[in-house]
């Protein structure tokens, strides 16, 4: 233990891996922190970075930059009322309100101050959680893996803030693209129409530069440029937050559980925790009417929670390759590329580079406070920059990097067709995340199907008898059932309503 | 690209019929029950299935009230009143279509004097003055191209206008 632990530390402290650290966590303030750059986008984007990097100092690059990415989107939120991440949307509001009391910086303290401490108890629980669940995976067969990967599917439909039919009808076109290609139970060409470059699959990464990218760019075609944010003075940041810290235990405590739970659903991710922990802390406070006025508990509890998810969300991801949100959904691709192949086994063959990866969270929410406070300080200098200067420069970013992920064409390709496939999507409240989902797993839904209906010689019944993946079943149909009874119960209370009215 | 339900609903059922009916055509493995044809046969299924519900406006209730939270919490930036929806469009389509316009005649023109177009049309195109557009489709492309070759040992065509490096 002390051994691997010791041999952690000494892969972590490797130059190449602390440079990465300390880059990406500067790149990942800098785009989040622009109004309409999301943090899935700039891990995104880094990931043909990562190719070239050793896997340690790879992994810290999509750590931190992510870690980064979510804090400062509060940034914007705060001074312009504009999140500059999804993540941000929930509290932009409250945040706001500090602005237009003349105190931002009371807002952007709690923001980075109780950021970077969920994440540090996010990545706790990633450390105590994951190795009993790993002991108990070992004992799941192809029955349980299916039906995790079904629930992992069904979770992230359900908690997209949408249509929860559209949620599922994005996943499934997510599962279709993931059948192109020979990777199928009898290694037929299905649907490649005569392409070859079809015969290998559609590649997860361009499709997700695509979808997360290009087409937040074009998006960003036709809307007006943001407000530029006005130079001010700011005065102590971390003024009071000790003050803070101690007089609202209550909503860190469980914005910090309502994250972690959250973070460990598969795909549900930063936003949706802050959505949900903005509202609890809401209903639960003494003075729910001081909310939207600035008020820090709503705050506290949203800004613990978005940062605790983020590390939570590693949990079923190393453990069973699902994705617990966007970000971990590319995080999987770039694990797979530097041979540490999620699975239960990784904690024991691997607990190396496990303890680094925990170190390297530790080491990235730390290092927030820091470097969040320069760019609170730089920011309204930093995004002065027109847009007109930062997206052409995406745009060529997303053709390279996704053409430096296979030195082939056809990549490029993709990412424009997924570009264009994203942006239709979204407009029309298709959520993009089910989609993703459904490509990186549909390979797995697929395989644990085929293999277990293959040694079950057909029959259906081992899918319910084994009892991990009976609990499991009745929780997928339970999620699938569930758009159905909200509907039918919506329009009874509709009727009810209007027949009370009359 | 604002389409009803009604007509991306009808479009669901549409690819789901597809995808069921071209899974349908694969082979079986010989020997087993299951093949790959299972799998595309139920997402297409699901599929047709969900189109169907969503035509009928299932759910919908749900997605307005997503809307109507996310623009209570923030500010909500009003799309620019463009001249006419075709320039809207072609905006919109903008950077898919170059990055494609890159891949037939990147190899031919190389990687800079491609990416200098591609920079300098998005950055026009998103309302940059000549002052700012240039020197960006200038410098950029040689930055990245720097990047991409020299650090990340990526082979981009060198195409008329190699590089030093």
């Amino acid at each position: 233990m002390l051994a691997t632990l010791l041999e952690a530390f000494r892969m972590v402290m490797a130059p190449d891996v602390l440079l990465a650290i300390l880059l990406s966590s500067i790149y990942g303030l800098v785009v989040g922190s622009l109004p309409g750059l999301s943090a899935t986008m700039a891990t995104a984007l880094l990931v043909p970075v990562t190719f070239y990097l050793s896997p340690i100092a790879a992994i810290a690059t999509i750590i931190s930059a992510s870690a980064m990415a979510i804090f400062s989107g509060d940034i914007p939120g705060t001074l312009l009322r504009i999140p500059g991440t999804p993540a941000s949307a929930a509290y932009t509001d409250e945040a706001y309100a500090y602005t237009r009391k003349g105190e931002p910086e009371i807002a952007l303290g709690i923001c980075v101050w109780f950021s970077a401490i969920g994440g540090i108890i996010g990545t706790l629980s990633l450390m105590l959680l994951a190795p009993p669940l790993a002991e108990m995976a070992l004992n799941f067969s192809t029955f349980e893996y299916f039906w995790l990967a079904c629930l992992g599917l069904m979770c992230s439909t359900m908690v997209a803030r949408s249509n929860p039919v559209k949620a599922i009808a994005s996943m499934l076109l997510g599962l279709l693209v993931s059948c192109v290609g020979i990777e199928n139970p009898a290694g037929a060409q299905r649907f490649t129409f005569g392409f070859t470059d079809l015969l290998g699959g559609i590649e997860v990464i361009p499709a997700l530069v695509g979808v997360f990218a290009l087409s937040e760019v074009m998006r960003g075609m036709t809307e007006p440029e943001p407000p530029k944010m006005p130079r001010r003075k700011f005065g102590s940041i971390m003024k009071g937050m000790w003050k803070l810290t101690k007089e609202h235990p209550l909503p860190q405590v469980r914005g910090n559980i309502v994250g972690i739970i959250i973070g460990v659903l598969p795909g549900a991710g930063a936003d949706m925790a802050a959505w949900v922990s903005y509202s609890m802390s809401k209903r639960f406070s003494k003075t729910p009417e001081k909310f939207g006025t600035g008020h820090p508990e709503g705050l506290i509890e949203a800004g613990s929670s978005n940062n605790a998810s983020l590390a939570s969300g590693w949990v079923p991801s190393l453990l069973f390759g699902i994705p617990g949100d966007t970000i971990t959904a590319i995080a999987i691709g770039v694990l797979y590329m530097k041979g540490l192949n999620p699975g239960p086994s990784l904690f024991s063959e691997k607990a190396s580079s496990m303890y680094a990866l925990y170190i390297i969270f530790i080491i990235a929410n730390i290092i927030m406070i820091p470097l969040g406070i320069i760019m609170i300080r730089l920011a309204s200098r930093l995004l002065s920059a027109p847009r007109a200067a930062i997206m052409p420069v995406i745009v060529l970013l997303c053709g390279v990097g996704s053409f430096a992920t296979g030195n082939n064409s056809f990549l490029i390709v993709t990412v424009a067709v997924f570009g264009v496939i994203g942006y239709v999507m979204e407009r029309n409240g298709y959520p993009v995340a089910a989609m993703v989902l459904g490509i990186v797993m549909g390979t797995m839904v697929e395989q644990s199907f085929v293999t277990s209906l293959i040694k079950s010689d057909g029959s259906i019944w081992p899918f319910f008898s084994r009892p991990v993946a009976a609990v499991l079943a009745a929780l997928t149909i339970a999620a699938v059932f569930w758009p159905l009874a909200y509907w039918l119960w919506s329009k009874a209370r509709g009727a009810m309503s209007t027949a009370g009215a009359r | 690209m604002l389409l009803s339900d009604k007509i991306t609903g009808v479009f669901l059922v549409g690819l789901g019929a597809a995808a069921a009916y071209g899974g349908s055509l694969l082979a079986p493995v010989p020997g087993q029950q299951v093949g790959p044809n299972v799998f595309p046969m139920v997402v297409g299924a699901g599929l047709m299935l969900c189109g169907a519900l969503i035509t009928f406006g299932v759910g919908s209730v749900l997605e307005q009230e997503a809307e109507a939270d996310l623009a209570a919490h923030s500010e909500t930036v009003a799309p620019m009143t463009a001249p006419s929806p075709f320039v809207a469009a072609f905006k919109t389509l903008l950077p898919p279509l170059l990055l494609l316009a890159y891949v037939f005649i990147g190899d031919r023109f190389g990687f800079v004097p491609t990416a200098f177009g591609i920079v300098l049309a998005v950055s026009l195109a998103m309302g940059a003055r000549l002052k700012l557009a240039l020197p960006l489709a200038l410098i950029a492309p040689v930055l990245v191209h720097l990047i991409f070759l020299k650090l990340l040992r990526v082979p981009l065509p060198p195409g008329i206008l190699p590089m030093p490096w």
